[in-house]
């Protein structure tokens, strides 16, 4: 059989981070290709590089396609030869209907004028090929996730589909609506049509995958055949994990304490779907002087079960009780948590975590401005000392405090964030990815400064994708999936294995 | 553990050549000089008509509602909103301090304090839909302008109230007197400007001292004296002027303190603070523990007690409610804080750079009436002069 793709080579970098480094990856043609991968493995980077979001020269290897080195210098130019991709987060279009969502960009028109009844056939015949029974011109926001997923696909084939690549698409489906998606793949592979699987769900691509390339870090660890050797989980659950610890963790002696916090039976549910619970009965505690992880695939509710506790800045319907120092707090608006001791640093500092507009001074007072004033007026100088101080102690990189936090790379932005979270000095810090998007030497400065707030006696809550820093970092790793805390583990006998075994497990049930 | 000291990163500079720092704070100065330049533009093509003690106190007391309302439609567009109701509002309160005072006999006192809070409510009631309904303000405020209209003819019934009694028109014709007793000078006034400017300038050393004991890079101290003499020469200039004529308008003064109040809570408190980081990103703020709903609540509440003060000045200057009062106000007062260099995306503005823009509005407006320029050409080049200072502006930042 001949290959339809092969990537040679490729290797992309990124200001201080390389994301691939020279990956070789060939898909058959008609075959079903899984890709998987830790979270940052690189997955996503290598299918942006393929269909030409990262155009040619932004990185560098030869992709070949249909016996061709192909150069795409954009998104049209992949799709033009039959190269589809369909994102993790679906791109539709919610107020217009499925057959102008479905045409979007390529409408059915002569001279610019849409030929309706044309639209609606085609719409038809596709929608029949995908097995989606709705009319044409039922808007996109009246559909599930999971027929959102199928006029996704139908999208794909109007344009003559040869090679699909589908970014997990199962993730946010039930049991039935994977299945009929992973049919709907085996159908299209029986009609020519290669495709690409990006998944964390094994069971699933040991159920259609014909081969699998496993990433880490970086680089392509290998290519399983599936249909010459029998390829167990195991493997491929230490291909995605299999690297050795070095040295890119301090060292610390944790001096654990009696327990300061504990959160009983918090749930939430989503902010639009009032039935759909994303926060099921959590239970957690941490210890004075701990460093607490929360390990999980994203997705799994971490971060929404962060939010919900920080002041109900995410969900609805929250319910449960948080407890600091063994008395019961109030944490129903940030402005409570903060009073009471929670500080909570966010995944997404440009949205979430920074004025990106206002200095570097402006943004570490901003959650305890009362600590630079007196009568509601600022003591600028005063003001200006703390910046100044925080600036020495975390080493942010910068002119001045007076630097704009937007002009700053994202480890000196993190390190504002903690710092307006240090100044506002909680009893417990929660730090969700706070390594996300950072070089390795700011993400040892990162870490440090998580250790010494540790052992200034404070507990810390760490909620991170990147097994090996939980690993490293952790006294304790809870390991969430789906919403729930499904195991709990110490740090003497937690382990990457361990971890991704108690998610596959749960995921299966 | 890392061993390095802070001394090896970086330390902060302190100086910078005077070039770099007139390009880097062109912005701050850009405006009060293209305000100047009109200035002397109209001087010069109307034959020193402008500057005239006469024209000069007119210009303060045709802009000054438009001055006031532009200290609280900054806060509002800080916040990332708009207000589109204030002209209504002042209408509307005009007509009902007219009402109050001629026909059900309530003395200026209680009036004025009726339609300050009657202002406020006005505001909350527009504030509550903004800031806890989130319907975007662009549309609460121009239902506001709509009703507000609507019931300002209602109130008045179509027609024209007045004249006021002599106490309330005072607020808008009156000066204040001169303590001094000087004949055909008013001594208070140069005083007051002298003063006031004594004030700035002892401020500003003090805030400079304070700098440099902080190791903070200092405006270089030629620019320094520069801006310093300039201001003084320009304000000292100003009473002058004035003094020979009637003194210092009561408007002015309420303006003036006005604007040191809000040029004050805006820079140097934490509610200024918090309201710049609303407007520069609101989750960020939400999640650093400010309540966001409240803040942009009483941006609105200000706003509107700040239309209600505009709405008295203007039906006192008039001595009469007119159901016309205060018609397209808003767009004027928009205008001022735009060219005024505020940010229509919020978190950028200064409360300067407002009073500015509110000036250079109203110093064209005078000008040009003034040369006879029709009031149709005079909108065309006003609407030039907004688009051509704000593109300037998106320019220079872009750069």
């Amino acid at each position: 059989m001949n290959a339809i793709l092969e990537m040679r080579g490729i290797t992309k970098t990124f200001p201080g981070v390389k994301a691939l480094d020279n990956v070789n990856i060939a898909v058959k043609d008609g075959e079903i290709h899984a890709l998987v991968g830790e979270n940052g493995a690189g997955k996503s980077t290598l299918m942006k590089v393929l269909s030409g979001v990262y155009p040619h020269g932004s990185y560098s290897g030869e992709i070949h396609y249909e016996g061709q080195e192909r150069r795409f210098s954009g998104i049209a130019d992949s799709e033009k030869l039959g190269i589809i991709i369909i994102h993790q987060e679906l791109a539709l279009v919610p107020l217009l209907s499925i057959a102008e969502n479905i045409f979007l960009g390529n409408e059915q028109a002569t001279f610019g004028v849409i030929d309706r009844s044309l639209t609606f056939m085609r719409t038809k015949e596709l929608l029949k090929l995908v097995g989606l029974n709705e009319a044409p011109d039922v808007l996109v926001t009246n559909l599930g996730v999971g027929k959102q997923q199928l006029v996704e696909i139908a999208k794909a084939l109007s344009k003559k589909v040869k090679l699909l690549i589908l970014d997990e698409p199962t993730a946010s489906l039930n049991e039935q609506d994977s299945d009929a998606l992973l049919n709907l793949l085996l159908r299209f592979k029986e009609q020519g049509i290669s495709s690409i699987l990006i998944s964390h769900k094994l069971n699933e691509i040991s159920k259609v995958a014909d081969s699998i390339t496993v990433l880490r870090d970086g680089g392509a660890v290998e290519t399983l055949d599936c249909r010459t050797q029998e390829v167990s989980e195991d493997h491929i659950i230490r291909g995605m994990v299999g690297r050795t610890m070095d040295e890119r963790y301090p060292t610390r002696e944790p001096k654990i304490g009696e327990t300061i916090f504990k959160v009983e039976n918090w749930s939430a549910y989503h902010p639009l779907h009032k039935h759909v619970q994303v926060v099921k009965n959590v239970n957690l505690h941490i210890r004075r002087g701990e460093i607490v992880g929360i390990a999980g695939l994203m997705g799994a509710g971490r971060t929404e079960f962060a939010m919900s506790l920080f002041g109900r800045s995410y969900g609805q319907k929250i319910s449960g009780r948080v407890g600091l120092g063994g008395k019961e707090i109030d944490v129903s608006t940030v402005e409570k948590a903060v009073a009471n001791g929670i500080a909570y640093a966010t995944e997404d500092r440009k949205t979430y975590g920074l004025v990106l507009g206002e200095d570097i001074r402006k943004n570490v007072t901003l959650a305890h401005l009362e600590g630079v004033s007196k009568n509601f007026v600022i003591d600028e100088m005063q003001e200006l000392a703390v910046a100044n101080d925080y600036r020495a102690k975390m080493r942010i990189r910068s002119p001045s405090v007076f630097q704009e936090t937007v002009n700053l790379s994202g480890g000196n932005q993190q390190k504002v964030v903690l710092s307006k979270w240090l100044f506002a000095d909680p009893e417990i810090l929660i730090l969700d990815e706070p390594t996300r998007g950072i070089d390795v030497g700011a993400k040892y400065e990162i870490y440090m400064i998580i250790n010494r707030l540790a052992d200034a006696g404070k507990g810390v809550l760490m909620i991170s994708s990147e097994m090996p820093e939980l690993l490293g970092m952790c006294d304790r790793i809870y390991v969430m999936n789906e919403g729930a805390m499904i195991a709990e583990l110490d740090s003497a006998e937690a382990s990457q294995e361990k971890i991704m075994h108690a998610i596959v497990k749960s995921g299966r049930r | 553990m890392d061993t390095r000291t802070a001394d090896e990163i970086e330390a902060p500079r302190h100086k910078t050549s005077r070039m770099e720092f007139v390009k880097t704070h062109f912005r701050d100065y850009g405006m009060l000089l293209s305000l100047l330049f009109i200035m002397l533009f109209f001087q010069v093509v109307t034959d020193g008509t402008l500057l005239r003690p006469l024209n000069l106190t007119n210009l303060v007391l045709q802009n000054s509602y438009i001055v006031i309302m532009a200290l609280g439609m900054l806060l509002v567009i800080v916040a990332g909103h708009i207000d589109l109701s204030v002209g209504s509002i002042v209408g509307f309160l005009g007509g009902l301090a007219a009402m109050m005072m001629v026909r059900w006999g309530f003395d200026p006192v209680t009036t004025t304090i009726a339609c300050l809070i009657a202002g406020g409510l006005i505001g909350a009631a527009q504030g509550y839909w903004v800031a806890y309904f989130k319907v975007p303000s662009f549309i609460v405020t121009l239902a506001g302008m709509l009703v507000f209209k609507g019931l300002t003819l209602a109130l008045l019934g179509g027609m024209s109230v007045g004249p006021f009694p002599v106490g309330f028109q005072r607020l808008s014709s009156g000066f204040l007197p001169d303590v001094f007793g000087g004949q055909g000078f008013n001594v208070t006034a140069l005083f007051l400007g002298v003063a006031s400017i004594a004030v700035m300038i002892y401020f500003s050393l003090r805030s400079r001292a304070n700098q440099i004991k902080h190791a903070v890079e200092t405006v270089p101290f030629g620019l320094f004296a520069f801006k310093n003499v300039l201001l003084a020469f320009l304000v000292i200039g100003f009473c002058y002027l004035l003094a020979t004529y009637r003194g210092l308008p009561n408007v002015l003064v309420i303006m003036a303190v006005l604007i040191a109040l809000y040029a004050f809570v805006t820079n140097r408190t934490t509610i200024g603070r918090r309201i710049y980081a609303l407007g520069g990103n609101e989750k960020a703020a939400k999640l650093s523990g400010i309540k966001t709903e409240r803040l942009t609540f009483l941006t609105f509440v200000n706003m509107g007690v700040l239309a209600g003060l505009a709405g008295l000045i203007f039906a006192a200057r008039l001595n009469t409610a007119t159901p016309k009062a205060g018609l397209g106000f808003e767009l004027d007062v928009i205008a001022a804080v735009f060219i005024g260099g505020a940010s229509a995306t919020g978190g950028v503005g200064k409360v300067t750079g407002a009073v500015i823009g509110a000036f250079v509005m109203g110093v064209m407006n005078n000008g040009m009436s003034i040369l006879g320029i029709g009031i149709d050409y005079q909108q065309v080049i006003k609407g030039l002069v907004l688009l051509a200072a704000v593109s300037l502006d998106v320019y220079n930042r872009k750069k």
